[in-house]
């Protein structure tokens, strides 16, 4: 087993009356890349900024990299790479001088440093337009080199791909994995399901709590107690009605031109059918699938 | 001893406000605008009241009397009138602000043994004018007795020139042509300094909470302290550039003197920059939005204008007004300013305000830099 790199112990956060991350436990291992996935205001920025000494935590404790957040704040932020959700970048500022300043900030002023990490994001060519005349994928790339100039060893990336279209989010993560290969850990927030399935490790949050952790196989194995179905039928939304009417279906939904059910463990592929054909639908076919890790969000959030 | 992290926040504010050019415009047009406007408009001296004459007798002796009133340059005899109601009328409308009234039997009083009584009305809805114009009219008015008495002593045989029994010299020390200008000019440079330093510093941390990207500086390296010099120490120099403009403007087009050394004003403005960097820092650390940030310096921003001696004498207010102003720094700095330039004394002279300010400047600084943490919440 790899050294664990970040620790969080019953880590909860309190704002008034409002719970915002509620004894969370968890622990990120070198060389992983280790999603947080959540919806908005689940919790997931509350954590890292916890991770980060940004904010202090109304119970529980964390360490990142065996410093302790609250009180070894600044020997953490020495040492890792944070990528904020709103890409702190100052628009007015170069690509170039957005990131001598972050550089100058860590100490580096090797302009070596500076070309490879504007190469390695792909923005050699653009080093002299403003961060704000950017379009957003390239502004989230300007992002991801700010936070890695200083050669961090791991890496606190939150929601570095919203509001970015599928192919720059693709790209973005082909930039993870090649950092991931250099020795890079991760600790990746989103709240794009697929883009879980490419973690080494996945973390669930709703609610400000952690509703499961594991590899996404393992997640969609033993997380839920449940199983997944795609069912075709005609007319559809009659059947989609049908299925939610059924006590053991958890729930139902479109997906594409046919339907996805979550039931109960067991439930069986028979019972389903009949039960459809029984309500008067027409060319039933039901087939048992691996849940999705969406499926399985779905089915823990449901609960 | 060259600290990296400082120099490149240094380096980042001078780049965003170069890059910023509007505001860099207003922050040198604003005193250019302030100066003249308070230079030529806030100007408190008298000249060419419009006067309103109702002259009854129309004789030589009221003639003379009329060419006294001429000569000096506070009035300015703008209407002949033959009744009351018309002078009535205009001081009413406000085309006349003050009106004299000759006696028919003036010439015949004052001829003889006699005393003439001449009437002067004044527009009293303006107290400034109002009583400046009373002063100068009564020392008129005054002057021109003192004349007749002593060509009546004349006629009777004595010496033409009489000595009075009391007789004041008066020397205005300082700024003897009491140039309001001369008063006003430095208190510009202050309040400048004032609003400037600390707007422009409140802001420029706010904006970093606005946009978002005080989080990535709080998550690197850099110290608090070396955030807050680092954002200050830009302004402090726009602000040096801006004492600099304003002393020399004043000293091109009103004239004011600059007495003292200039080394000494530079550095004692630079005490106060410490109080105005320090209340724009503070309200950075309480609003959350540009916008909360400027309305929180200007709400220190009023009381510092009138409860400074800006404008209005300190001396004339109440007690507890006055008590308030012991709290402004800026009331220290008007007073050191204005010795500076136009008394030209030496720090000696300035003890007690110069030890205020540091008070003052030190102490607001401490409690920004308390506040000023680097975290979010």
């Amino acid at each position: 087993m790899s050294e664990i790199v970040v620790q969080t112990n019953e880590l909860t956060k309190r704002f008034g009356d409002f719970t915002a991350v509620d004894r969370v436990s968890f622990e990120v291992r070198a060389g992983e890349v280790m999603g947080y996935l959540g919806p908005n205001g689940s919790g997931k920025t509350t954590t890292i900024r916890m991770l980060l000494g940004m904010l202090l935590p109304s119970g529980g404790s964390a360490s990142v990299l065996g410093f302790d957040s609250t009180r070894q704040a600044e020997d953490i932020r020495a040492r890792v790479g944070y990528m904020s959700q709103k890409f702190a970048l100052y628009n007015e500022l170069t690509v170039r001088e957005n990131l001598t300043f972050y550089a100058g900030v860590y100490g580096i002023r090797s302009s070596d440093r500076l070309r490879d990490v504007i190469e390695l994001v792909g923005l050699t060519g653009l080093e002299d337009e403003r961060a704000g005349d950017l379009p957003i994928g390239w502004r989230q790339r300007l992002a991801l080199a700010t936070a890695i100039v200083h050669r961090p060893t791991l890496l606190f990336l939150d929601e570095p791909t919203s509001g970015v279209d599928p192919i720059a989010r693709r790209a973005f993560w082909d930039m993870i994995y090649y950092l991931a290969d250099e020795g890079v850990t991760a600790l990746v927030t989103t709240h794009y399901m697929d883009e879980a399935e490419y973690c080494t490790r996945v973390g669930i949050m709703r609610r400000g709590r952690l509703l499961s952790v594991g590899t996404p196989s393992e997640l969609k194995q033993h997380a839920v107690p449940a199983k997944a179905w795609d069912v075709h039928a005609e007319p559809l939304l009659d059947a989609l009605d049908a299925l939610e009417r059924i006590p053991d279906v958890v729930r139902a939904g479109l997906a594409g031109d046919h339907l996805r059910a979550i039931t109960n463990i067991g439930v069986k592929a028979s019972h389903l059918r009949r039960a459809l054909i029984g309500e008067g639908l027409k060319m039933v076919k039901v087939t048992r699938v691996e849940p999705s890790l969406e499926d399985v969000f779905l089915a823990l959030a449901g609960e | 001893m060259i600290n990296n992290r400082l120099l490149s926040i240094i380096r980042k504010e001078f780049i965003q406000i170069w890059r910023d050019p509007r505001t860099l415009v207003l922050v040198f047009a604003i005193p250019v605008m302030q100066l003249l406007l308070m230079g030529y408009s806030a100007t408190t001296d008298i000249r060419n009241v419009p006067l309103a004459v109702f002259d009854q007798d129309r004789g030589s002796a009221a003639r003379e009397l009329l060419d006294a009133y001429r000569a000096a340059d506070y009035f300015l005899i703008a209407y002949d009138v033959d009744s009351e109601d018309e002078l009535r009328a205009l001081v009413d409308s406000g085309d006349a602000k003050a009106g004299l009234i000759i006696p028919p039997d003036y010439s015949v009083l004052i001829k003889g043994e006699g005393s003439a009584q001449i009437a002067f009305v004044l527009d009293g809805s303006d107290p400034t004018v109002a009583s400046t114009s009373l002063s100068a009219a009564q020392f008129i008015a005054q002057e021109h007795a003192t004349k007749l008495m002593s060509n009546r002593l004349s006629r009777l045989g004595q010496p033409a020139s009489v000595e009075m029994p009391l007789e004041v010299r008066t020397q205005v020390w300082y700024n003897p042509d009491m140039i309001s200008a001369y008063f006003m000019v430095p208190g510009v440079i202050a309040t400048i300094l004032y609003t400037l330093t600390s707007i422009l510093t409140a802001t420029a941390v706010v904006r970093e909470r606005e946009r978002g990207t005080i989080e990535q500086l709080i998550v690197t390296p850099i110290r608090s302290w070396e955030l807050m010099v680092g954002k200050m120490l830009p302004y402090v120099l726009l602000a040096v550039m801006n004492t600099l403009e304003v002393l020399a403007l004043g000293s091109w087009l009103f004239n004011v003197p600059i007495r003292g050394e200039l080394g000494l004003i530079l550095l004692l403005s630079g005490l106060f920059l410490l109080s105005g960097l320090g209340i724009g820092l503070l309200a950075s650390t309480i609003a959350n939005t540009q916008q909360e940030a400027m309305l929180t310096v200007w709400m220190t921003l009023l009381p510092s204008i009138f409860l400074s001696g800006f404008l209005f004498p300190l001396q004339a207010m109440p007690k507890v007004l006055q008590l308030i102003s012991y709290v402004i720094p800026l009331r220290y700095y008007l007073v050191i300013i204005r010795s500076l330039l136009i008394k030209g004394v030496g720090a000696s002279a300035l003890q007690d305000e110069i030890l205020a300010l540091a008070l003052f400047g030190i102490g607001i600084m401490t409690l920004a830099a308390m506040r000023f943490r680097k975290r979010l919440d």
